[in-house]
């Protein structure tokens, strides 16, 4: 399969490839590189890239101000939760539209999909009433349902596209056999659809993460999560890019980690059935 | 998927363990300026006093601070025990009793310490709503060093031409040195915090007496013509985008000869260990068209206590704590004198040991020189000096911000920006069923 | 295969996510309809009765509304443009062979990680800021005078900070088309002697026809919606406000919110066209 080429060649497509790949990856190394600055340093002309005396000193001022593990664990909490939930809710219509399609399959995906258009900021006010007569308000488990919610189309859009690729003669083997519907999908599709299952919770994780309106109007102290962090650090008197630099760098940091080693799911998972 | 069960697991353990707390919690939500970033800092001076009350905070930028506040009192939310809110927001949420009263405060906080100008901002038909925790008003902030080389002495009452004049004969654009500094991002608290403070002294005003808007006026047209003629001529670039905090860093870096803003900005340019320029600060009250009026506003960011709060007497306790004058020396004793809460009691400006600073006077002789309930040369039906205290006016505020800005920004002319602020404003009063 | 028991199995199975959703669309969509026809001030006592469609013309009359529906077009336009061309450009150039390539797709992929709010905030600050930013500094060295991105091209800077949070998104799904393709089907075009370009448009293009109106349907979705990026940069000021941003600027500062649900109608409205049109591309394609 592999397509022979001349070293030459390869050598001048990795030059190109690796500046494009630095270029994209700059802002965010420059956040990094800041964050260890002192805040001189941050806004020094010319720019300083390495050649700058290292201090840990902005993280600690931010963790002075703002305790980050509890934004961070509410941060894991909220999108973890909504996704596993979503997941869960998503897995059996998911199957249901791949292996038994009706007319109406179809139609009821994309009428999913266009619920995801629904700018949030027009419902914001309705949304925040059901909150305080459900005493949501500020809770992690309304924010958990909220982003659930939110994200329940793309799961089950994307769980969709991996069932359609599995061999429905499969399934009916298993149901010749006499398994019953719970054990086909649990025993028989489901370990078939680890990967595409374990893509798609990492792309929701990933976007209720950074889901950054509700997350933010819906709580205050108790479930705020890293995006409300963030929010406290955007324009402090005076100097402040190297502090916002480090609250950037902790605000990323664990997304940008679990992103990285789970990269080859991942970009299985954002096909979206549009590759065959 | 595993790691997610037992993360959610570990939640609720968590959560058991945790159990009914005996303490009671306190919500507060506030900016994150400075001197609030130190209060949260301090607070274990309160809760060692008050072991039984625990504190959370909820810091953020002042728009999204706003935002979620302002949500939260009108739909009554009541996520928040303390709100940090300034005196625009006082008299409304105060005459809708959104607020607590905070009329019985102990006596040791000696209420009538409070500076007079700053109190009645705070106070709704006799009941004080917030309690301010630092005041200001505007003046002028420039470098000696660099009025010097112009062969300028600033006089300290300057009028608007003397400061075009000045600004003029310090501006260095080779070297990065801009004659003048000034708010020109869009926002009902930043430039239009500014525009309508220095409209009052060219004799402009947002309303007349039947409530008509008054962009259609000279004095307006005079305003923003000399503003974006002094800033595009000795501004720095982009100023369009620069607000209190934008500016403050160009003035600590050296880049600005004046600075015309807040009052409190005083003590974070004369600090050595944020400011380059911390020995050079010299302090003038802000200008005039020798019309009766100054340019310079007044504001207090205060703590209140929502109605909603189930906590209201801990509540009390520490908007007293936070605001008393024991809080003062214990920021005195552990930050010094210069990084005390300004502006809001009259025994700080009779301490001799506040007197020392080198802005005190001229913050306290600002906060005089503002009049809320006369803001304007000719008569208003609003008070306000920098705002007009009406719920529909950060609304529309914020959209004629947005005309300003992007007049200073070269996109439209200014006198597009005032018919456009005009008309818009008329809409929203119409709509409000003025 | 389907039995008349599956069937009903199947809708069983469906029927908690489309309760959920069916909930989730209807129940603040009903109170927002119920909302834009009130004059509702939450400053001044909340529900002050019904007001027929004042709401609603008061919303389409108002002078920011064309200019915003324009912005959002744009925004939308832009970077979807921006994305795609560069992302099958990018794609291309990925599955030559070159030494690293795991490494290269993991700084590729980087930004999509990031959240809105901490790109927007480092985009503005520590690159655009006219005085301290890096474009200034950079500006400077070559002797030019420092550009001031947000106030002078405040869309096209907006545009520029999303479109780079979602280059990694189209680039990935364009690359994972790409590497499906055969190759032995263009090395014969090769061998035939056809252009590069030639081969690009016959070849390369129509097979990722259906990658590249995947990334159009997700995109669309997600970019409608943008507000942390706007909120941060300009604040809807220099014709930056979108649709989204305007509701918000009505229901949330102004606190009008029988006019900011008009809006907000309307939005769901505007949304819905877009849906079904991009729906009718898409379902097609996708043979659902």
């Amino acid at each position: 399969m592999a397509r022979r080429v001349s070293t030459r060649r390869k050598a001048i497509t990795t030059l190109a490839a690796w500046s494009v790949g630095f270029l994209i990856f700059f802002p965010i190394l420059w956040t990094v590189l800041t964050s260890f600055k002192t805040e001189a340093q941050a806004i020094a002309d010319p720019p300083l890239f390495l050649g700058f005396d290292w201090t840990l000193e902005n993280y600690a001022v931010v963790q002075e101000r703002s305790d980050y593990l509890r934004f961070l664990w509410n941060s894991v909490i909220i999108a973890g939760g909504s996704t596993l939930l979503g997941t869960m809710v998503a897995i059996p219509a998911a199957w249901a539209m791949a292996f038994v399609p009706g007319k109406k399959t179809k139609d009821i995906l994309l009428w999913m999909l266009s619920t995801k258009m629904l700018p949030a900021v027009g419902v914001l006010y309705p949304i925040y009433l059901i909150f305080i007569q459900l005493g949501l308000l500020d809770s992690r488990i309304g924010l958990v349902v909220v982003l659930m919610l939110c994200n329940l189309p793309i799961i089950v859009w994307m769980l969709y596209t991996y069932f359609k690729e599995i061999p429905g003669e499969i399934l009916e083997a298993a149901r010749m056999d006499g398994a019953t519907l719970r054990e086909e999908i649990l025993y028989v599709l489901t370990p078939m659809a680890v990967p595409g299952i374990a893509s798609t919770i990492l792309l929701n994780i990933i976007l209720a993460w950074n889901e950054a309106f509700w997350t933010l109007n819906l709580t205050a102290a108790k479930a705020a999560p890293l995006t409300a962090f963030i929010a406290s650090y955007s324009s402090p008197e005076g100097l402040f890019y190297a502090k916002l630099s480090a609250a950037s760098t902790l605000a990323i940091a664990p997304i940008l980690i679990l992103g990285w080693f789970s990269q080859k799911q991942l970009v299985r998972g954002l096909t979206f059935g549009a590759v065959k | 998927m595993t790691f997610l069960a037992r993360a959610l697991m570990g939640a609720t353990a968590l959560t058991l363990v945790a159990g009914p707390a005996l303490a009671e919690k306190l919500t507060i939500a506030t900016v994150n300026n400075g001197d609030m970033i130190r209060m949260q800092k301090l607070t274990d001076d309160f809760t060692a006093k008050n072991p039984d009350i625990e504190l959370e905070w909820v810091t953020l930028e002042e728009n999204v601070l706003r935002q979620r506040v302002t949500q939260d009192i009108a739909a009554k939310g009541g996520q928040f025990d303390v709100m940090t809110i300034g005196t625009y927001e006082v008299p409304i949420w105060g005459a809708q009793d959104w607020l607590v009263s905070l009329n019985d405060l102990p006596a040791d906080y000696d209420v009538d310490d409070l500076l007079p100008a700053i109190r009645s901002g705070l106070t709704v038909d006799g009941n004080l709503y917030a309690a301010p925790f630092y005041g200001e008003s505007s003046m002028v902030m420039y470098r000696k060093d660099l009025m010097e080389k112009a062969g300028l002495t600033m006089p300290e009452a300057p009028t608007w031409d003397f400061i075009k004049e000045a600004a003029a004969a310090m501006t260095d654009k080779d070297n990065e040195v801009y004659g003048i500094c000034l708010r020109g991002k869009a926002g009902w608290g930043e430039n239009m915090a500014f525009l309508t403070a220095m409209g009052n002294s060219f004799g402009a005003r947002w309303f007349d007496e039947e409530w008509k808007p008054q962009f259609d006026s000279q004095a307006w047209s005079d305003t923003l013509t000399f503003y974006l003629d002094l800033m595009n001529s000795y501004g720095p670039p982009g100023a369009s985008s620069n607000g209190f905090n934008e500016n403050l860093s160009l003035f600590q870096t050296g880049k600005c000869g004046m600075w015309i803003d807040a009052t409190v900005a005083a003590s974070f340019v004369t600090n050595p260990t944020d400011s380059q320029v911390a020995d050079k600060v010299g302090f003038a009250l802000a200008p005039d068209k020798g019309l009766g009026k100054r340019g310079n506003w007044l504001w207090a960011w205060s703590l209140a206590i929502p109605a909603g709060s189930d906590s209201v007497d801990a509540a009390k306790k520490f908007v007293a704590w936070a605001t008393s004058k024991d809080y003062t020396a214990l920021v005195a004793s552990k930050e010094g004198w210069a990084n005390v809460p300004p502006g809001t009691r009259t025994s700080l400006y009779e301490n001799a040991e506040y007197a020392k600073v080198p802005f005190a006077k001229m913050t306290i002789d600002s906060i005089n020189a503002a009049d809320p309930k006369s803001p304007t040369v000719d008569p208003v039906p609003y008070t306000g000096v920098q705002f007009v205290a009406i719920p529909e006016f950060a609304g529309i505020a914020t959209q004629v911000g947005q005309e300003f800005s992007a007049a200073l920004a070269g996109q439209q002319s200014a006198a597009d920006a005032l018919a456009k602020a005009q008309s818009l404003t008329a809409d929203e009063m119409e709509a409000a069923g003025y | 295969m389907a039995t008349q028991h599956s069937r009903a199995a199947a809708r069983l199975m469906m029927a908690p996510a489309v309760v959920l959703l069916l909930g989730w669309m209807l129940v603040p969509l009903i109170m927002t309809l119920t909302f834009s026809f009130k004059k509702y001030l939450p400053l001044k006592g909340g529900d002050l009765g019904w007001v027929g469609f004042e709401n609603y013309i008061r919303f389409f009359t108002a002078s920011a509304f064309w200019p915003s529906v324009l912005s959002t077009l744009i925004l939308v336009g832009g970077v979807l443009a921006i994305t795609v061309v560069l992302g099958v450009l990018l794609a291309l150039l990925l599955d030559q062979p070159f030494w690293g390539q795991g490494i290269v797709r993991i700084l590729v992929i980087a930004p999509f990680f990031v959240m809105p709010t901490v790109s927007a905030l480092v985009w503005k600050n520590m690159f655009m800021d006219p005085v301290n930013g890096l474009f200034a500094h950079l500006f400077k060295a070559f002797g030019a005078q420092p550009y001031d991105w947000l106030s002078q091209s405040p869309l096209l800077s907006i545009i520029v900070i999303v479109a780079w949070q979602w280059l990694p998104f189209a680039t990935l799904i364009l690359l994972t088309a790409i590497q499906s393709l055969d190759s032995e089907q263009l090395e014969a075009a090769e061998m035939d002697g056809a252009p590069v370009l030639a081969r690009f448009g016959y070849i390369v293009l129509p097979h990722l026809a259906r990658a590249i109106t995947v990334v159009i349907l997700i995109q669309t979705i997600f970019l409608l919606s943008i507000f942390a990026e706007i909120f941060v940069t300009t604040q809807g000021s220099f014709g930056t406000k979108t649709l989204t941003y305007l509701i918000y600027q009505r229901v949330l500062e102004s606190q009008n919110v029988g006019l900011g649900s008009a809006g907000g109608i309307f939005a769901v409205i505007l949304a819905n066209i877009v849906a079904i049109f991009l729906m009718r591309i898409v379902g097609k394609n996708l043979d659902a």
